[in-house]
């Protein structure tokens, strides 16, 4: 097993795509629950029909496959002569995406706080934004906590579709080195050990947060 | 005072309050019964501005609850109103629930919401569960806490939807006696209630309602004793 060519260097090549990687999901999870939890407030307030046209859009997000996605939109940014680098274009795809899943997480978790605890707050003379602020708020993070943490682990091994716009993360620095040295399992099996290595915490972090919210 | 001058609403095709009359006097305890689905939540919903009405007023300390411009988080501070579906607020201990209105919409200090809301549970005989949460009390710690939680805003009337219904027959009593220790205390209060007996222990006047209409109202000696509607008649004859 340690018969092998691989060397420093190639480690640190391994560990670059692995920061990239990790750069594009960091900023997809975080745009994408931003906009999510936007839309998935909007859609709440506007009532199935009203908000019918976010719903359509959001739904050709979920339904395109990524890769497709990710080449369209690399092909429209330049038809657009929008100039943007493979990195930004594939953080806005990847963002698009990642919000039209949030979307439905974030809508599921407002609609599973009873409207008589709802109006519960609103009879003590609370605001509607204060009622989201403390009522809604940590009681739909609670409920769309695991589905979250799902969206984010999904959107960390998708990002790697990101290759085919040219970026090198963790799965195309792999293939580099397995084209080089010829060694696909073993290189593969470090590959697959440096996305886990990134998951687990992500993974622990949701366990604990849900054990601790659990008391009450 | 709460003046309720010819309600009107509406779900859809169904009227669920055909005009509505009626005055409630600081101090007064007004109790509100009738069969199901008489109109008798939707009132209450009604005063506090939770539920739009379709014609007529409903004026509280001169304040015209439905019209344009009417700032209605400030008014419902002074409406308290208690739910027969438990609504703590799950995340938050039973401190915290009774503190955060106070805090967030009275601007008062932490220290100063904490002091009222010792003070308030206390009263209702929850002070031995201050850091307690919601989900690890029984329905009628739950509806104790949401009526210190409700006292603790001040409030100046306060109303209670069948706050007994939901609750296991042998923790009924203990909420009762809090209603009754408010109303002995002097608190201008609306219950509607199925507790006959409690009814007629502590109201001033006891209201009938059916089918959208108050058929009858009279101090409860009277409206117990000599019942003169027909369906009131049917209704008392039908809970004993
Ligand atoms: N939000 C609503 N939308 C449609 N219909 C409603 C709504 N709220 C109440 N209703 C209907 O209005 C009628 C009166 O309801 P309300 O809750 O005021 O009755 P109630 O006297 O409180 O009855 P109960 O003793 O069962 O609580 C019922 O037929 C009910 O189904
Ligand atoms: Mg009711």
């Amino acid at each position: 097993m340690f018969d092998t060519a691989l060397t420093l260097a190639d480690l640190g090549f391994l560990a670059q795509g692995a920061v990239m990687t990790l750069a594009v999901t960091a900023v997809s999870v975080l745009a994408g629950t931003i906009l999510g939890v936007v839309f998935g407030v909007l859609r709440n307030q506007l009532g199935t029909y009203w908000s019918l046209p976010i719903t359509f859009l959001l739904d050709i997000f979920r339904s395109v496959p990524l890769l497709i996605q990710l080449v369209l939109g690399n092909a429209l940014q330049s038809i657009m002569k929008l100039g943007w680098a493979p990195f930004t274009t594939s953080c806005v795809v990847l963002s698009l995406y990642t919000a039209a899943y949030c979307t439905e997480i974030v809508r599921g978790g407002i609609s599973a706080v009873p409207a008589t605890t709802r109006r519960a707050a609103r009879s003590l003379g609370m605001t509607w934004w204060q009622d989201m602020r403390y009522i809604v708020a940590p009681l739909a993070t609670r409920v769309s906590l695991p589905a979250w943490i799902g969206l984010t682990l999904g959107v960390m091994k998708d990002s790697a579709l990101v290759l085919w716009l040219g970026l090198i993360e963790l799965l195309r620095a792999s293939q580099i080195l397995v084209t080089r040295l010829q060694e696909p399992l073993f290189i593969l099996l470090i590959c697959g050990a440096i996305y886990f290595i990134i998951s687990f915490p992500i993974a622990r972090l949701g366990g604990y947060l849900e054990k601790r919210w659990s008391n009450d | 005072m709460i003046e309720i001058e010819n309600v009107r609403k509406s779900f859809g095709q169904l009227e669920v309050l055909k005009g509505i009359n009626l005055t409630v006097q600081k101090g007064e305890v007004l109790t509100i019964i009738g069969g199901s689905g008489s109109g008798k939540s939707t009132l209450l919903t009604c005063i506090n501005g939770l539920e739009t009405i379709d014609a007529g007023r409903i004026v509280v300390d001169g304040t015209d609850v439905h019209a344009k411009g009417t700032d209605l988080n400030k008014l419902r501070r002074k409406l308290g109103i208690v739910f027969q579906q438990f609504n703590a607020f799950p995340h938050l201990t039973v401190l915290e629930n009774v503190m955060l209105a106070p805090v967030k919409v009275l601007g008062q200090s932490k220290a100063e919401a904490e002091a009222m809301a010792v003070k308030q549970l206390t009263h209702v005989g929850l002070g031995d569960k201050l850091k307690v949460y919601p989900s690890r009390m029984s329905g009628g710690q739950q509806q104790r806490m949401a009526i210190a939680r409700a006292l603790a805003m001040s409030p100046a009337y306060m109303l209670f939807d069948e706050v007994t219904s939901a609750l296991d027959p042998q923790l009924v009593g203990e909420v009762l006696d809090t209603l009754r220790m408010l109303a002995s205390e002097g608190m201008t209060m609306i219950c509607v209630t199925h507790e006959m007996k409690f009814a007629r222990e502590v109201s001033d006047r006891v209201a009938f309602f059916h089918k959208g209409v108050m058929a009858e109202i009279a101090p409860p000696e009277e409206l117990f004793g000599a019942p003169k509607d027909p369906e009131l008649k049917t209704f008392l004859a039908a809970t004993h």
